[in-house]
């Protein structure tokens, strides 16, 4: 299996994705907006980015690291 | 005026009846055979399988045991949810489902057993999957069990007492999953999303209106629990979340239920948009499910020992007849998670365990037939165990601590089959063996108490301040990959069935 430039890409976005899933540069903060901690607003737009960035993933990249090919031959 | 009680059992009752309605619908589109049983023929559309995932995944500690964590260390449970369920494990459902999914698909495997049991050549191997799941399986649908017993009881005020509501759902739960298979779980699964999903946001609405709204409640916090609003602290270090993500995210894929879901999709389409879905579906649940919780605490809700948090501040916020209804809807997530998980469990039992050790030449009608008592069986016994553990366990934290040790056992697998899904060098032995090593490890330090030796604690509950369940999968790993190097390949192996070259 070869993999290119690309795939490395999102590898490290869905590396990027978990690693801040947690707001770590929050970390003790108790900021308060609109009545909810700062860090749950992250969580909310965290969620909502993720969710943007799978369907980018299912429209261009899908079938990628898989082998699929090798899987139909087999 | 309705007597609070009937009123509350009534709404309860209607519920059932609904899910037992929708159980007999599917009932007539039912094949006999094995396949469309336990797999509804892998003829699942989008929105049936995002939510009957997504509801197999709910469970008693949405609605009890997170509310109640959340009450008593605060709301940083929601982040671990999100990074677990939203994001570590929907990359999964790529790496490991959809992999799934294509191998299945061409081979026609059933259960997680049987694939790797045939890509290894070896009964032996299918049958050491199919124990070590249904080890692990069996407290948790216990813990559904308990968990709905304590939820009628405490609506009724003792009016029906535990073993009563615990043998009420299981009852019904049996009902539907003998007559219908998949396809009658998948069904009432997605009612039972779509109604948890509206009640818990009908909840929230009602607390705030009724508290004067979120920034009251937020300065109530403030001066109540000051560290409920900062990120991290008490029960909450770094470790502990990353901890509880990984091994619950990883656990969950190996869930016979959850894992049997990898199968069932209709075409690649379907997993796409369930994949691209999932983060958002997590974001709707489980942040007004714990929030609430958190809010019981600022708003000075008092918790008797031995209940739960959300339908304590329920009762004091909103009318009778509602907090009955996410009783129901409680109700409901217990039965989506219980009802799949029998299912599952019972296809192991059969497929895996049955068919190849004790009646190879079953007919498909006999192993539909045996699968049908099994799931009767398996819940009998379910229910028996859970009216023993219920004498015993009167402590909050009950729930959080059973469930927990079944997701750990669960993600001691994911590793071994990763590598059998991707690396062509993993042998027979080797996965055996880190199978294996996993499993003794975990359990070990589940079951026995912590001993020093060499100026070390030993099987405590972590390592240079992390958890003992990923070390454990660490070893899964290490000796996964370190026999599969050692020894060689056996006769029967063929690596081509997943796509991937032996070395």
């Amino acid at each position: 299996m070869t993999r290119n430039r690309t795939d490395y890409l999102w590898v490290a976005a869905f590396a990027a994705l978990v690693a801040f899933a947690v707001p770590w540069f929050l970390w003790r903060d108790a900021t308060v907006v609109a009545g909810l901690p700062v860090w749950l607003w992250w969580h909310v737009g965290w969620m909502a980015l993720a969710s943007v960035v799978f369907y980018g993933f299912t429209r261009g990249a899908w079938d990628r690291g898989i082998d699929r090919e090798v899987l139909r031959r087999g | 005026m309705v007597d609070e009680t009937t009123l509350s059992l009534a709404i309860v009752a209607g519920y059932l009846v609904v899910a037992l309605a929708i159980g007999l619908l599917a009932y007539r589109l039912t094949d006999r055979n094995a396949e469309d049983y336990y797999l509804a023929s892998r003829s699942m559309g989008t929105v049936v399988l995002l939510f009957t995932t997504f509801a197999t995944l709910l469970s008693a500690f949405t609605f009890f045991g997170g509310p109640n964590l959340a009450y008593s260390a605060g709301p940083e449970w929601i982040l671990v949810m999100g990074a677990m369920d939203g994001i570590v494990f929907a990359v999964l459902w790529y790496v490991i489902g959809y992999k799934q999914w294509l191998v299945g698909r061409e081979h026609g495997y059933v259960t997680l057993g049987e694939m790797l049991g045939d890509r290894f050549g070896s009964a032996s191997l299918r049958g050491l999957i199919a124990v070590v799941s249904l080890v692990w399986l069996f407290p948790y649908v216990m813990l559904q069990q308990v968990g709905a017993g304590q939820a009628l009881a405490g609506l009724t005020g003792g009016a029906l007492p535990y073993w009563a509501g615990a043998a009420l759902i299981t009852v019904f739960m049996v009902a539907y999953v003998v007559l219908s298979g998949l396809r009658g779980v998948a069904w009432t699964d997605t009612l039972q999303g779509l109604f948890m999903l509206g009640i818990v946001w009908v909840a929230v609405g009602w607390v705030l209106t009724a508290a004067g709204g979120a920034g009251t409640i937020a300065d109530s916090l403030a001066s109540s629990n000051p560290e409920f609003l900062a990120l991290g602290g008490g029960l909450y270090s770094p470790q502990w979340m990353i901890a509880q993500a990984v091994v619950i995210a990883f656990g969950v894929t190996m869930f016979p239920q959850v894992n049997q879901r990898f199968f069932v999709a209709d075409s690649a389409e379907t997993l796409k948009r369930s994949f691209a879905l999932w983060p958002v579906a997590v974001l709707l649940l489980f942040v007004p499910a714990f929030l609430l919780g958190t809010w019981a605490a600022g708003l000075g809700v008092e918790v008797p020992a031995g209940s739960n948090v959300l339908p304590a501040l329920l009762t004091e916020y909103t009318p009778v007849w509602f907090a009955a209804l996410v009783v129901a809807g409680a109700m409901a997530a217990m039965m989506s998670s219980s009802d799949s998980m029998l299912l599952s469990g019972s296809s192991y039992l059969t497929r895996d365990l049955y068919r190849p050790f004790v009646a190879p030449g079953a007919s498909d009608a006999r192993e539909g037939w045996v699968a049908r008592v099994g799931v009767a069986v398996f819940a009998t016994l379910t229910f028996v165990a859970s009216l023993f553990a219920a004498e015993g366990a009167t402590e909050l934290s009950f729930l959080v601590t059973l469930g927990d040790t079944a997701f750990g056992g669960y993600a001691q697998l994911t590793i071994p089959v990763l590598l059998a899904l991707y690396w062509g060098g993993t042998t027979r032995t080797g996965i055996v063996a880190g199978v294996t090593a996993g499993q003794v490890a975990y359990l070990a330090h589940v079951l026995v108490s912590e001993v020093q030796f060499a100026g070390t604690t030993w099987l405590g509950a972590t390592y240079h301040t992390w958890d003992y369940a990923l070390w454990c999968m660490l070893l899964g790993l290490a000796v996964t990959v370190g026999v599969s190097r050692a020894t060689a390949h056996s006769v029967g192996e063929d690596a081509a069935k997943f796509g991937v070259g032996a070395d």
